[in-house]
């Protein structure tokens, strides 16, 4: 159960009022914006190719494949969507996908609908595509460079759709910041593995068999909006990061705990999951937490990195 | 394994639930889920009422007055999110296990939670099993979603079930040559082997999509498609489905003003 | 004389640069029934999507009903030659029954009075006519194909192209399309390689292969032609 993609369904009722109508305001913005452009990107195509493309990925999410212990990985698909189609049309996709979700099978609620298309559908494409583009430039051209840009896009896709899923939490007073954004960087530091495997697969197939469908992604709009999504996260993380580390009351939004013994003890089990997410020389576990989320991703991202460049220049060399 | 509930939640039925207009019967839902959200933690008597409500229309809908409360438990496994309340929020001792204090504040605003999602939950099933999924489409795309997002979710509901049947023949196919491995502990390869492999299942089925798109963009094309969608005109509210409506919205308010007077 | 299909020296090559139509002259008069049969990859699918307009002639001429296929004449094109695809799902794209036969009238700009009563009757046609509000994907293959026949009925066509419309029958199904392609009396274009069906049905019979007609004529004498037939990898009767 705590392995599928199912925590960042939202239900009704575990969001305020007022977040669960911003989520809305948000998202009737940002389809607007992405009606307009995948218009402009694919003309009288535009509305079969997204619903044929939004079916795929709904059949797309229940290929899993087992890990152990009765659990198994699952896509989510928001990166892949994105990578090979651009972040507007991507956009489109999974709203369709959610939407769907929600209306038919009871899959995230529906007042709360905004929130769960924005986290499961935007961010993931628009963290995705940002985050491939970029690695893309940065290692170059090539298989390596391509499977280790859709491998980090869709991991960090996943950890940032669940981190806006732990905040909006927070914010409705339903789960104390401290608790739910540890909680679900673990666990879903996890999740994404399975989601970067399934994505790489993916993309390794379609490099081999039609090369050309992956150039779409390339061209597509929503380049600059890509760019800017992604340097407002970055800020957003360090911000975050450096408040909560300055403040001495972590949480001013709602009253967590000031009892950080008692947090402490609460996570120690996501903790003894996930040893290697907490900075045992910070005695603040949400502080460690969030370093950890930074720190992960800087290590993944590095590595990748340095994988790609040696695999590439061993290619080179041969 | 796949794992789609491959069938929709919809039964066929002439109730008055089933006819009521699909626009009145999705605000009339977002409008119960909405009262719910909005009750202050602790409003027993007013969630009460609403499930009193979410019980009548599932009476009125003939398909059993626990249809629903049957079905809605999906929402259990997210009460995981919430779990900590009771813990974190500070208030009154309820009561001390060990070092952990569970505070009454705490434990109501959790338990509201649970119930105001469990309510809520109910009521958007008895939305999708009394109405037909087509009728939807029309209904939102009358409720001023825009037209193009409208169709784009109406194909995909016309293809998710050919696309996931496709998906299920390739994971069979899958299945079929990996159960050849002799020594059961090495069936399947290693994880990472596993997950490439799901991998590239997911890439056939993107080529799959991308091709299937185009003809059914020709068969679009053959049958004068210009690129615009056109659509007949839907029928018009009835009497009935106004006094639904008004029923309902003073039922919810009525709710929602004893959630509210009876706070604090 | 007014023939229905007219194709004259059709060129076409796939912008990957296949060259799938090699110089194919056809002629059908009205009310003619012609198979098309020949091996996968002759061009069969080709032609039958330059008789819609959805591809454009590299070199040669086709006329549909005197029509050159132009882009101003595309939508009187369109509403003359019914072309119904091999795979039904394609075909049925909308979520219910009513929506894809309506899908045609519709886009033909007719009232929706009109539109309503084209749907019933080219549901009553096909035998469909209690299936108006089903969900396409609930459907059995043979229910499918009858109801994608009755998606360009109603735009009243004056030729039916219909691309292997017994494949993936059962052979009760098939006996019943059997039937329905016997009684409908419009000029009909259908590839095939199922050769009972072909005779049975069609007095006319096109053979091609590698992109051109190789052999036209009567059935009966087509297909009492072994040498022929196993000249275009087609299996005797």
């Amino acid at each position: 159960m705590l392995f599928k993609p199912v925590q960042l369904h939202i239900p009704d009722g575990f969001l305020s009022t007022p977040v669960s109508i911003i989520g809305w305001v948000l998202l009737v913005v940002t389809v607007a914006v992405a009606l307009r452009q995948t218009r402009g990107q694919l003309g009288e195509r535009q509305i079969p190719l997204m619903g044929v493309l939004a079916a795929f990925i709904f059949a797309a999410q229940a290929i899993n494949f087992p890990v152990a212990g009765g659990t198994s990985g699952h896509l989510l698909g928001g990166a892949l969507a994105a990578i090979i189609m651009g972040p507007w049309a991507a956009v489109l996709i999974m709203t369709s996908v959610v939407a769907i979700q929600g209306l038919i099978f009871q899959d995230g609620g529906l007042l709360v609908m905004g929130w769960n298309i924005l986290n499961m559908g935007v961010l993931t494409a628009f963290t995705g595509y940002f985050v491939y583009q970029l690695m893309r430039r940065l290692l170059g051209e090539g298989r390596n460079s391509l499977l280790a840009a859709g491998a980090v896009g869709a991991w960090l896709s996943v950890m940032v759709g669940a981190l806006a899923t732990a905040i909006q939490l927070g914010v409705s007073g339903t789960s104390p910041l401290g608790v739910a954004l540890p909680a679900m960087a673990g666990v879903h530091a996890l999740i994404g593995l399975g989601e970067a495997v399934i994505t790489v697969g993916a993309l390794t197939f379609l490099y081999a068999a039609r090369r050309d469908l992956l150039s779409i992604g390339e061209t597509a709009p929503g380049k600059a909006s890509a760019s800017w999504v992604g340097v407002g996260l970055g800020i957003a993380l360090v911000v975050a990061a450096f408040s909560f580390a300055a403040s001495p009351d972590p949480d001013g939004l709602e009253r967590v705990a000031e009892d950080t013994g008692f947090l402490g003890r609460a996570l120690e089990p996501v903790y003894n999951l996930f040893p290697d997410y907490t900075l045992p020389f910070i005695s603040d576990p949400l502080v460690s937490g969030i370093l950890a989320v930074i720190l992960g991703t800087l290590i993944v991202f590095g590595a990748a990195f340095l994988l790609a460049r040696v695999q590439g220049s061993r290619k080179a060399g041969a | 394994m796949l794992h789609i509930d491959l069938a929709d939640h919809y039964q066929r039925g002439t109730s008055p639930i089933h006819r009521l207009d699909p626009r009145v019967k999705i605000v009339g839902t977002l409008l119960f889920i909405l009262a719910a959200t909005l009750l202050p933690p602790g409003s027993w008597a007013a969630l009460a009422v609403l499930f009193l409500g979410s019980l009548g229309v599932a009476w009125q809908s003939r398909l059993g007055v626990t249809y629903a409360l049957k079905r809605s438990f999906v929402v259990l496994p997210f009460a995981l999110a919430a779990v900590t309340l009771p813990f974190t929020v500070p208030g009154a001792t309820l009561a001390q296990v060990g070092a952990f204090v569970i505070s009454v504040e705490g434990t109501v605003r959790f338990l509201s939670v649970l119930v105001k999602s469990w309510v809520s939950v109910q009521v958007a099933l008895l939305l999708a099993v009394t109405t037909a999924f087509p009728d939807l489409l029309w209904a939102l795309r009358e409720l001023r979603v825009p037209r193009p997002l409208v169709s784009i979710i109406s194909f995909m509901y016309r293809y998710m079930f050919v696309l996931a049947d496709e998906a299920l023949r390739l994971q069979r196919a899958r299945a079929a040559r990996s159960a050849q491995g002799q020594d059961p502990r090495r069936t399947g390869g290693s994880v990472l082997w596993r997950g490439r492999v799901a991998g590239g299942l997911v890439g056939n089925l993107t080529l799959r999509a991308f091709e299937r798109s185009e003809r059914i963009y020709n068969a679009m094309l053959a049958r004068g498609f210009r690129g615009e969608l056109k659509t007949l005109t839907p029928p018009t509210l009835t009497q009935f489905d106004r006094y639904a409506l008004a029923g309902w919205v003073t039922f919810l308010a009525m709710a929602s003003l004893i959630g509210f007077v009876f706070a604090r | 004389m007014h023939h229905t299909i007219e194709v004259q020296a059709l060129q076409f090559a796939y912008p990957d640069g296949h060259t799938a139509l090699r110089g194919v002259d056809l002629s059908i008069a009205p009310g003619e029934k012609v198979a098309l049969v020949g091996p996968n990859g002759a061009g069969k699918s080709t032609l039958m999507l330059h008789l819609n307009g959805l591809l454009q002639a590299g070199a040669g001429a086709v006329s549909v009903c005197g029509l050159s296929i132009r882009a101003e004449t595309l939508g009187q094109v369109r509403a003359a030659v019914g072309l119904v695809f091999q795979d039904p799902d394609d075909q049925l794209f909308s979520p219910t029954v009513f929506e894809d036969v309506a899908f045609g009238p519709l886009h033909m700009g007719l009232a929706e009075a009109e539109v309503r009563a084209r749907v019933e009757r080219a549901l009553a046609a096909v035998g469909m006519g209690a299936y108006a509000q089903r969900v396409s994907h609930h459907l059995s293959v043979g229910e499918k194909k009858r109801i994608a026949i009755a998606t360009v009925l109603s735009m009243s066509p004056e030729i039916l192209v219909l691309d292997e419309p017994s494949a993936g029958l059962d052979p009760r199904a098939r006996r019943g399309l059997i039937r329905l392609l016997s009684e409908l009396p419009q000029t009909m274009l259908v590839s095939t390689h199922d050769l009972r069906l072909v005779a049975e049905v069609f007095p006319r019979t096109v053979i091609m292969d590698q992109g051109r007609v190789v052999a036209d004529g009567p059935t009966a004498r087509l297909l009492g032609d072994p040498a022929l037939l196993d000249a275009h990898g087609l299996e005797p009767v």
